[in-house]
């Protein structure tokens, strides 16, 4: 029987700190159900203060990163006269941090031992345990890689026809790379640079090939030079014509000085034997003869706006020169060049520390986060520099970072408004994030797929990683929505709108999460030895992280009633109603 | 037996109560003053626009504006046409509408990156960091929708493509995303409706608990979302995207293509009462073999599908109230770059309006001899905007304010294009 008990202490401790408000109308109340059931007066229905209220504000855990953010976010508070929300509850918290770290929701196992838990100390130790703890590597690390292959290649990346991109490939790549929690620095040190063939199994094979292979071969490297400037650096050197501001040349200029680390670099095709088709992809670099006469000075040319052409060689973002504009591999490899300048870059710092911030405060100091250029200053600039240079003399440790932040005081904050910051901190409105609350902010459609796994208790019978990813992204594809350009930009419709209503309300996997097979999660609470009460509860807490309110409890009492006293509908009505609800789908 | 809801309650009425009940939660931003100076315009028969987007930035020189003869004009020829025009040779079918078609030959503006020529085109604003701005679409349903109040199916609808959000109009303005098949995934729940509807109960409550607790905006239109869901799963409106219904004859004359299937579903959602229908055609990003690649796959496809909306709509007395809008985010370069290519051009190009009272067969503005350059007065995405509220008969007046107390000025400021309503 995999169904905990989650009656006696550990309830009330999930009364006590899951509750929603700082009121007493959050109650366990059982009795209903059970006189409907039994008819016999059942629970304690014991109402408790939220005890969030009144914990201590803003520890650091003497950690001087955490200091830092709590004070350099308080200063922006006090200048804009806003008061904070309430700290979250422990059972929002934990909901969260699983939600961010892993891609996931806590199972009910999982949120009841942090409730239990008494320990001053015991947001550190779960953070610590999510990051290091062995038992939670696979799913950390398929959540950065989750993200990170949204980043590098899309949502759609590897599945084009005739693709030059192994989804697969990248993805092993950095599955292993977060596992191994590979410094920052290391990690896009080899996606720059790196050599071989992009099949996993392939001889040759190395994933990190992946980033560049579809990116190399078009309009001489043009996407390659944007998505590294833009991912790597926050530099949006894509636009020449961006911004209106009188500085366009300069920006043309520098775009193609960054595109000529790229010119030694082509993705070489291998075919299927006997057919056109695609079999595998290798990243090589070859020497250059230049579009001049000299190889050993290889220029590259392009046209201004008004049909003049003018040259460029590679040259950093910074102006910084090659030892030689040679384009022999012999004397240099430009990738190589481009790849060591990077890593030593402060932009690499900043954009990265931008970057996960983003991720778990749902806003980044700047807005888009990869254009971090001077025309878009950041909101909080003391706290982005500072961050960087520590993140940068940690040894570029992502983990690090991540506790860094998910142990501050505007990550804690409850999603819950005040009077103050409703309208003078709502990024939606307009206003420059101010961290004063945590956004609400919809789980992204694998965060939804990974948390409905573990809400229903089936992430633990799912074949290997690779059947379980081909699985997910066959699912994630009805979703994206390309937008027909050379760069490959797309969207997704899993962003609160009808399609994901229907998914949510009719799709199969929901059907599959309500199941009422035996087996099934909804029949294995049914036949659990749970109380009545506690069954109900027990979806609350899988699902929201959070017990029943009295009137839910009613509404479940009502739904048996209409169900003629067949548990096992009754709970897949409730059930499904808590999937679909907006405290299911947001990250709160 | 108890019941939530007793029989013989329809499932419509059940769902004007749930409208009823979530009427407390006011959206996050209110239309704080709409002024309808004309109101006579109100009175007039229902309107509608359809969109023709073209993602990735035609070269309109090589479609509207030909420069034959030049060396930036290419090989394309130019041909007569049933209007005062001429437009290029590989346009024929759409040649024999242009009576019911204007070109605009000198729009000029600035942006000319993708995403944000997507944007402004879209909207009418260059993308700002701090807001997010509604696109033309959610703009023109939502002026619209009080027209049509037996609309059950998402007043804006895109067939193909992603267009531009909402921004602070809110989620429930979303454009609803379908793609050219017309096939809406998971439309069937397989239950009974007094079951769904006790379901949708359950849900409602745990709904409001979440708003209650002054979560902000986002939970609120997810509650809307919701509602407009369960409205599009019982409609008999649905019939509207089931394109593969229409006689062989009529596919046939659109084009069995994406975007031939999407401009005839655009008429279907039209005829159903739909305000906003966006149709996407993509791979116009045309920096190498332009020429080959339009003549060959781009304008074929483009001219069927085109001129087939336009005649239909004509032949079936809709024309008359549907404005239909041609356009990408920019256009491409006068030169031909060394791959025969042409790149981002954003300062000199055109756009193709018509219906909706919109006077066709002319062209109105001009570029130089080289297609370089506007000659006459330039216009922008908000002069655009601005003439279709006119065709609509949706006051330019209109004002939305956001919560923060921004006004915004529907088609912020643009001009009417006059010569298209002489």
């Amino acid at each position: 029987m995999a169904v905990s008990n989650v009656s006696g202490r550990a309830a009330r401790q999930a009364v006590q700190h899951g509750g929603r408000g700082a009121t007493s109308r959050r109650v366990v109340a059982g009795a209903v159900w059970a006189v409907v059931l039994f008819g016999a007066a059942f629970g304690s229905g014991v109402a408790r203060r939220c005890m969030a209220a009144d914990e201590p504000a803003a520890l650091d855990y003497g950690i001087p990163q955490v200091r830092l953010i709590n004070e350099q976010v308080r200063a922006g508070w006090a200048e804009h006269q806003i008061t904070p929300s309430r700290p979250a509850t422990d059972g929002e918290w934990c909901r969260r941090v699983f939600l961010d770290v892993l891609g996931r929701i806590p199972s009910v196992d999982e949120l009841r031992e942090f409730l239990a838990s008494k320990e001053a100390n015991k947001r550190d130790k779960l953070v610590s345990a999510l990051l290091h703890d062995d038992k939670y590597t696979e799913e950390y690390a398929r959540n950065m890689t989750t993200n990170w292959t949204n980043v590098l290649i899309g949502r759609s990346g590897g599945t084009e026809r005739d693709t030059l991109t192994s989804r697969e490939g990248l993805q092993k790549y950095l599955r292993d790379s977060f596992a191994r929690n590979k410094p920052y620095d290391r990690m896009v040190y080899e996606l720059v640079t790196a050599r071989g063939v992009n099949n996993p199994g392939a001889e040759g094979f190395n994933g990190a090939v992946n980033f560049l292979t579809m990116k190399v071969n078009e309009e001489n490297g043009a996407l390659a030079t944007a998505a590294t400037s833009r991912i790597f650096l926050g530099l949006q050197v894509q636009c020449t014509q961006c911004h209106n501001h009188p500085f366009n040349d300069w920006k043309q200029q520098k775009f193609w000085e960054m595109n000529a680390f790229f010119r030694q670099t082509r993705a070489l095709r291998s075919f299927v034997p006997g057919t056109r088709d695609v079999a595998s992809a290798e990243l090589v670099d070859e020497d250059f003869a230049g579009e001049g006469s000299t190889p050993e000075e290889a220029e590259i040319y392009y046209e201004l706006r008004n049909g003049l052409q003018k040259v460029a060689y590679p040259r950093f973002i910074d102006g910084t020169e090659l030892p030689t504009n040679s384009g022999y591999l012999s004397d240099i490899n430009r990738r190589e060049a481009l790849g060591r300048m990077i890593v030593e870059s402060d932009y690499l710092d900043r954009t990265i520390v931008n970057r996960m911030w983003a991720h778990f405060l749902g806003y980044g100091f700047t807005k888009p986060i990869d254009d971090m250029g001077p025309h878009n200053p950041p909101s909080h600039p003391v706290l982005l520099d500072q961050l960087a240079k520590d993140f940068r003399s940690n040894s570029h440790d992502l983990k690090e970072l991540i506790r860094w932040i998910v142990l501050s005081e505007p990550y804690g904050l409850s999603s819950r408004t005040n009077s103050t910051n409703v309208t003078l901190d709502d990024p939606q409105l307009g206003e420059t994030p101010k961290f004063s609350r945590f956004y609400l902010r919809q789980m992204r459609a694998e965060e939804l797929y990974e948390s409905l796994l573990v809400a229903t208790e089936a992430h633990k019978t799912r074949g290997t990683y690779e059947e379980q990813e081909a699985a997910k992204t066959q699912w994630l594809q009805q979703f994206v929505v390309a937008f027909g350009n050379d760069e490959g930009e797309e969207a997704t419709t899993f962003n609160g709108t009808i399609p994901q209503a229907l998914m949510m309300f009719n799709g199969d996997l929901v059907k599959q999460a309500t199941s009422m097979d035996k087996g099934s999660f909804l029949w294995r609470v049914a036949n659990s030895e749970l109380k009545p009460a506690e069954k109900i509860n027990y979806l609350f807490l899988a699902a929201m992280s959070r017990p029943a309110t009295k009137n839910e409890v009613d509404v479940a009492n009502k739904l048996l009633a209409a169900r003629e006293g067949d548990v096992v509908a009754a709970l897949q009505d409730m059930w499904w109603a808590v999937l679909n609800s907006n405290e299911f789908i947001m990250n709160h | 037996m108890r019941r939530l809801i007793p029989d013989g309650m329809s499932r419509r009425h059940f769902l004007q109560h749930l409208a009823g009940a979530s009427a407390m939660t006011i959206p996050a931003l209110t239309m704080a003053q709409t002024l309808r100076v004309h109101a006579a315009d109100l009175q007039r028969r229902r309107k509608s626009a359809i969109m023709l987007w073209m993602s990735g930035g035609p070269s309109t020189m090589d479609i509207w504006d030909l420069k034959p003869g030049t060396n930036t004009g290419g090989p394309f020829r130019p041909i007569a046409t049933s209007g005062d025009v001429q437009i290029s040779e590989h346009m024929p079918l759409t040649a024999q509408q242009m009576h019911n078609l204007a070109i605009v030959r000198s729009m000029s503006t600035r942006e000319a990156d993708h995403g944000r020529g997507r944007y402004y085109m879209h909207t009418g604003y260059v993308p700002n960091p701090n807001i997010e701005h509604p696109s033309y679409g959610s703009v023109i349903a939502h002026e619209l929708i009080d027209q049509r109040p037996e609309l059950e199916i998402p007043p804006f609808v895109t067939v193909g493509g992603g267009s531009v959000g909402p921004g602070f109009l809110g989620m429930a303005w979303a454009p609803f995303s379908v793609s050219s098949t017309g096939q809406v995934r998971n439309l069937q729940m397989g239950l009974d409706d007094r079951r769904l509807m006790q379901r949708m109960y359950a849900l409602d409550l745990i709904e409001k608990g979440f708003i209650g607790d002054q979560r902000g905006s986002a939970a609120e239109d997810h509650q809307k979302v919701l509602k407009k869901t369960l409205n599009l799963m019982t409609s008999e409106q649905m019939q509207a995207f089931k394109v593969d219904q229409e006689p062989a004859a009529v596919k046939e004359r659109y084009g069995t293509d994406a975007f031939g299937k999407g401009c005839l579903m655009a008429r279907r959602l039209v005829e159903a009462g739909v305000p906003f229908v966006e149709v996407d055609l993509g791979g116009w990003d045309n920096h190498q073999n332009i020429f080959t690649t339009l003549a060959d796959q781009k304008l074929p496809v483009l001219d069927k599908a085109m001129s087939a909306l336009v005649e239909d709509l004509d032949q079936r007395g809709l024309l008359q109230d549907t404005a239909i809008i041609w356009m990408g985010e920019f256009s491409r370069t006068p030169r031909i770059n060394g791959n025969t290519g042409r790149d981002h051009w954003a300062r000199s190009w055109s756009i193709v309006l018509g219906g909706a009272g919109i006077k066709g067969g002319i062209a109105v503005g001009a570029t130089n001899s080289d297609g370089t350059a506007v000659e006459t007065e330039p216009y922008t995405s908000q002069d655009v905007m601005a003439s279709v509220c006119k065709a609509l008969g949706i006051s330019l007046e209109t004002t939305f304010t956001s919560r923060n107390g921004r006004p915004m000025k529907i088609a912020d400021g643009g001009k009417v294009i006059r010569e298209l309503f002489s």
